[in-house]
């Protein structure tokens, strides 16, 4: 009996492996992580910078769980059914699941931020009166600059395209977003194109288009890829992340990927391969592979989901706001705003800001209205004084 | 010593919905069942210490704002990850409209 092996100890791979107990598997289970320590949670690092672990020593042994911390898994061979570890281990599985996550993208004399170590790194740096330059006004560049502006820093975000977080984020709640930066102080230059780094005391940010910004810290927030070296290695389909089924079970047997590094089929989004990088989709899809590990057969079709606090305000989105072809916005009493997206009149992407959690119960609503494929009527979501929830009682649409 | 403490009017929750209440510089939530029973909880979640008031109340679940953490809030049953804790509960009772909370 050899058991599940979960490769990568992170939000995903952990879910994945207290899962595995949660649906009764009684089997060996052992989670490696590259990361020394107990698995921790990565959204706080570009915010408060606290350390959350997502379990303790105990809980892993009273699940049964076998934690390899700080041993990269090196090879993958699926035909004889088993990983080799960087410290010469050798561990057969029958079945085994990929969670190893993204890794940040380099820019060479900038510091990145993605595990523990990188914020470590980086805290240290961040001292009151220091000039923290930041590439990327993405979120992780944008809550590293509010952080970094609460800390007493003089933050500068150069940002390559004409406005942040256009990627995922609609113009009209970016654009706010924005002025709450420049009012907290932060220096926001967008439409510097390709930007390099001049390392030094202090250091340069040099974009295409602008001017040069001298800083004492250099942070890069653009942007992360999959980590797939070891699946591509193994011979294993990759397509911007692994490639996983709607039941996240990849192009070898008994291997399932999940979380940041794996492209799935999404059944809203008319089966176009998408690949999230996100704290609650690493949560779902591990807890999702633990199912399928175990032989369940169900697609994952959650509604994508992200959030992103900055200053005194946080941002969550639902769905995908590039499905979107009409937008109906809405400004509610409180300051609060949402933005709704509709593709022939069915809602397929939301996203809100104000202070706190204000926009939460909104924006789940609009989640739920959009896993149930919901036509809303566009006066109702522009309409601050009428509730979302109702809506919720309209007839779901037919799948498909 | 326990105290009921007036919390909000009745009308103030709708059906299967949450309200904040604060006393004594403690927040609590109160809510009302789609029939009609009113619960006391914790105001904030056991994961991170958001407020729950601004979650979803679906049936007898709130749902935390941030991290979608879920508890049964008739008692308090935190319903698995992220939130691994119970939320505490009070007791309620209603009388001429209003509703009651004992707190400790």
């Amino acid at each position: 009996m050899t058991g599940v092996v979960v490769v990568g100890a992170g939000e995903c791979g952990t879910r994945a492996a207290f899962a595995l107990r949660e649906e009764g598997y009684a089997g060996p289970v052992t989670l490696v992580g590259a990361e020394p320590g107990l698995p921790y949670e990565r959204p706080p690092l570009s915010k408060s910078g606290e350390l959350v672990p997502l379990c303790t020593p105990e809980r892993l042994a009273d699940a049964g769980i076998t934690l390899v911390a700080g041993v990269p898994v090196t090879a993958l061979d699926v035909r004889a059914h088993r990983v080799a570890l960087a410290d010469g281990r050798v561990l057969g599985y029958d079945r085994l699941l990929l969670a190893t996550g993204a890794r940040a993208r380099p820019l060479p004399g900038a510091h990145v931020l993605r595990s523990r170590a990188d914020a470590e790194a980086l805290r240290a740096r961040l001292r009151p009166g220091a000039r923290v330059g930041v590439v990327g006004g993405g979120f992780i560049g944008l809550e590293v600059a509010a952080a970094a502006a609460g800390l007493g820093c003089a933050v500068t975000v150069v940002e390559a395209a004409p406005r942040l977080m256009a990627r995922a984020v609609p113009a009209r709640l970016a654009e706010r977003m924005a002025r709450r930066h420049a009012d907290a102080g932060v220096d926001v230059r967008c439409g510097a194109g390709p930007v390099r780094v001049q390392p030094g005391t202090p250091s340069r940010i040099v974009p295409a288009d602008g001017e040069a910004v001298e800083v004492d810290v250099v942070v890069a927030g653009i942007g992360s890829a999959p980590e797939t070296a070891l699946a591509q290695a193994a011979g294993i389909a990759v397509d911007d992340g692994v490639a996983v089924d709607t039941g996240l079970a990849t192009s070898a047997p008994d291997v399932l990927a999940a979380g940041d590094c794996c492209a799935f089929p999404h059944p809203l989004y008319d089966d176009r391969r998408i690949r999230l990088e996100s704290w609650r989709a690493a949560q779902e899809q591990g807890a999702h592979a633990a199912r399928a590990l175990l032989g369940a057969r169900e697609p994952y079709a959650a509604v994508p989901w992200f959030w992103s606090d900055q200053h005194d305000l946080s941002l969550q989105v639902a769905g995908l706001t590039t499905a979107a072809t009409e937008q109906v916005v809405r400004v509610r009493p409180d300051g609060a705003e949402l933005w709704f997206g509709l593709e022939a009149g069915r809602l397929v992407a939301a996203a809100g800001l104000g202070v706190g959690t204000a926009v939460a119960r909104d924006v789940r609503v609009a989640e739920l209205l959009i896993a149930r494929r919901v036509a809303p009527d566009p006066a109702v979501l522009a309409d601050p004084s009428a509730p979302l929830k109702p809506l919720l009682r309209a007839p779901a649409r037919a799948s498909g | 010593m326990p105290q009921w403490i007036a919390a909000c009017a009745a009308d103030d929750v709708d059906p299967e919905d949450v309200v904040p209440v604060d006393h004594d510089g403690h927040a609590y939530a109160v809510y009302r069942s789609p029939d009609d029973t009113y619960f006391a909880t914790d105001g904030h979640c056991t994961h991170e210490r958001e407020l729950l008031c601004d979650g979803l109340v679906m049936g007898t679940t709130i749902e935390c704002p941030k991290h979608n953490g879920r508890f049964d809030y008739t008692s308090g049953a935190a319903l698995g990850a992220p939130v691994l804790v119970d939320v505490r509960t009070y007791p309620t009772k209603v009388e001429d409209g209003t509703v009651y909370v004992e707190v400790p």
